[in-house]
């Protein structure tokens, strides 16, 4: 039925029809996504408002749960406000050079065996140059919104972000070698293999086991690369208002928003892809699925609300110390253990 | 015209045009921009080569890190665009000849065997993983060329580095490490006291 469906339809289209076919992959991955995206700012201030002792929204519809549509309404009715001064174009450049790293991103991610909209033999890599385009956003809104604690928050951001890349693509490193392939789909498979998982318990070959430091450092590098506290200090609005934001209102801020929120689900996406099995069943009687991929994300996901609530901002200096001088040489000399184990006769991978 | 015929036009005239913009912006930082978008033109043309792994890179290091602290030192200089096209005039005749030099050049290695022979690449099937086959050349044949080179970029890093480090007196450093260990009983002392009566 479905089969005879899209043969109609590719007749249909002719020769375009693989370009719909791709734009329709993409709208079903941009629905949920956006979804998402809105309703983890909702379970941002329901989650930080427990563990505050506080209820967080509850007013708009059924126990809050419009709240999030509510607001993307508020922000899509607001003027987008131009300071005087402004780089006029650069400053509409801005928060799109900030979302569209965000979203383009997604395309090389697999969410299942099958399901992906680009099988890249260099997705890891794809994933990563993409990525290292997100700073672009907030440097050109800090330095085209004319104004002091914009620009410092992009001077702030530049730093940071570079930094903590390179602690994240050494921690890759690692990864890439005991899985042998640039390819997502290789790498979780590379973790379905091994001892415990032939005795049913996949969860103790995933990649976390034997590679913990590194899973510890990228999803903290992680979420000092999406600028999430207590990394915020590109926003910190003790100091600098809101950093690059400051000027902006309206959908043009909401671009920020989204950005950030894509980000940080693609952070937790990857952690799980990474160390965690990515779509593999933890134990042997269960069958794997999307379903695993969504709730190692949802946990990460919750870390990062986890992360907020409890810990002060770091001091700009300490952020610095701790990806030069902590992470770094953490990942490298890790690095040269799985190198030494890979090539031992002890080796768990080949 | 083939599809990817068409593909090369759009992102070569794209480098172009912003590669005119880098030297013919007024702006500084809309020049570091522009830069920028070469790099990125240039990494789709490698893409159309089926280079995938040399156009990734070009975007991760040049765009991603590179470019970055381009854009973060050209932000804070305070540029007088005035006094930078002074000398205009005076310094054009060594500009043409450094220009036409390396025109020469280029023209010199363009037209050289080397790239003859590359003009008709075979193409490769269609799962032929490029990062491996560079890895493969540059660990085996090149291996020497590449540690050497791994070598002049490790010594520019230190000399980059030493030029700019100094230990400045006049800051108190805090070493997190000692903050982190520090107990209560090191900096509180609890003194019992008898309450007094009058």
């Amino acid at each position: 039925m479905m089969e005879s469906t899209w043969q109609t339809l590719a007749t249909w289209f002719g020769p375009a029809w693989p370009a719909i076919w791709v734009l329709l992959k993409i709208i079903v991955l941009l629905i949920p996504l956006m979804l998402a995206v809105a309703y983890l700012t909702f379970a941002e201030r329901k989650v930080i408002g427990y563990m505050q002792v506080r209820i967080g929204p509850n007013r708009v519809g059924p126990k809050g749960w419009l709240q999030p549509i509510a607001d993307a309404l508020k922000l899509l009715f607001k003027e987008v406000i131009f300071p005087t001064q402004a780089n006029k174009g650069l400053y509409v450049i801005g928060p799109i050079m900030a979302l569209t790293p965000a979203l383009l991103a997604w395309v090389a991610i697999p969410f299942g065996e099958n399901t992906w909209i680009a099988n890249l033999n260099a997705g890891v890599l794809f994933v990563l140059a993409v990525t290292s385009l997100e700073v672009y956003g907030v440097i050109i809104a800090g330095w085209a919104s004319n104004s002091k604690y914009p620009f410092l928050g992009a001077m702030r951001a530049s730093a940071q972000m570079v930094s903590y890349e390179v602690a994240m693509g050494f921690g890759l490193i690692s990864v890439l070698l005991v899985a042998g392939s640039l390819n997502f789909i290789d790498i979780v498979h590379s973790q379905a293999q091994g001892r415990f998982a032939e005795m049913g318990l996949g969860f103790l070959s995933w990649n976390w086991l034997p590679l913990l430091p590194l899973a510890v450092v990228y999803f903290i590098s992680g979420v000092a690369e999406t600028n999430r506290a207590p990394f915020d200090v590109v926003e910190g609005e003790s100091e600098i208002v809101a950093g690059h934001m400051v000027e902006y209102s309206g959908m043009a801020f909401a671009l920020f928003f989204l950005a950030e929120y894509a980000n940080m689900i693609l952070v937790s996406v990857l952690t799980s892809i990474f160390f965690f099995g990515g779509w593999l069943s933890p134990v042997g009687f269960l069958p794997d699925g999307l379903h695993w991929l969504l709730i190692k994300a949802a946990v990460f996901l919750f870390l990062f609300l986890w992360f907020r609530a409890t810990f002060p901002r770091f001091r700009y200096d300490h952020i610095m110390r701790l990806g030069w001088k902590v992470f770094v040489p953490i990942t490298l000399v890790w690095l040269f253990v799985v190198t030494v184990w890979l090539l031992s006769p002890l080796s768990i991978w080949r | 015209m083939e599809f990817q015929t068409v593909v090369f036009y759009l992102f070569g005239a794209i480098a172009v045009a912003a590669a005119l913009g880098v030297i013919l912006v007024r702006n500084p930082v809309h020049a570091a921009l522009c830069l920028v978008l070469v790099f990125f033109s240039s990494a789709a043309i490698w893409l159309l080569l089926e280079a995938e792994f040399l156009a990734i890179t070009l975007v991760l290091v040049y765009v991603g890190a590179v470019m970055v602290l381009f854009l973060f030192v050209v932000m804070m200089l305070d540029i007088n665009v005035d006094r930078l096209r002074e000398g205009f005039w005076s310094n054009l005749p060594l500009g043409l000849l450094v220009a036409a030099l390396l025109v020469v050049e280029m023209l010199l290695v363009l037209t050289g065997d080397f790239f003859r022979q590359a003009s008709s690449p075979p193409s490769l099937p269609v799962d032929a993983s490029n990062t491996e086959s560079i890895g493969r050349v540059l660990y085996t044949v090149y291996a020497y060329p590449f540690e050497l080179a791994a070598m002049i970029l490790l010594v520019a890093m230190v000399a980059a580095v030493s030029l700019t480090l100094r230990k400045r007196k006049d800051v108190r450093y805090l070493d997190p490490a000692e903050q982190v260990k520090v107990k209560a009983a090191d900096r509180l002392r609890v003194i019992s006291m008898p309450a007094e009566k009058e």
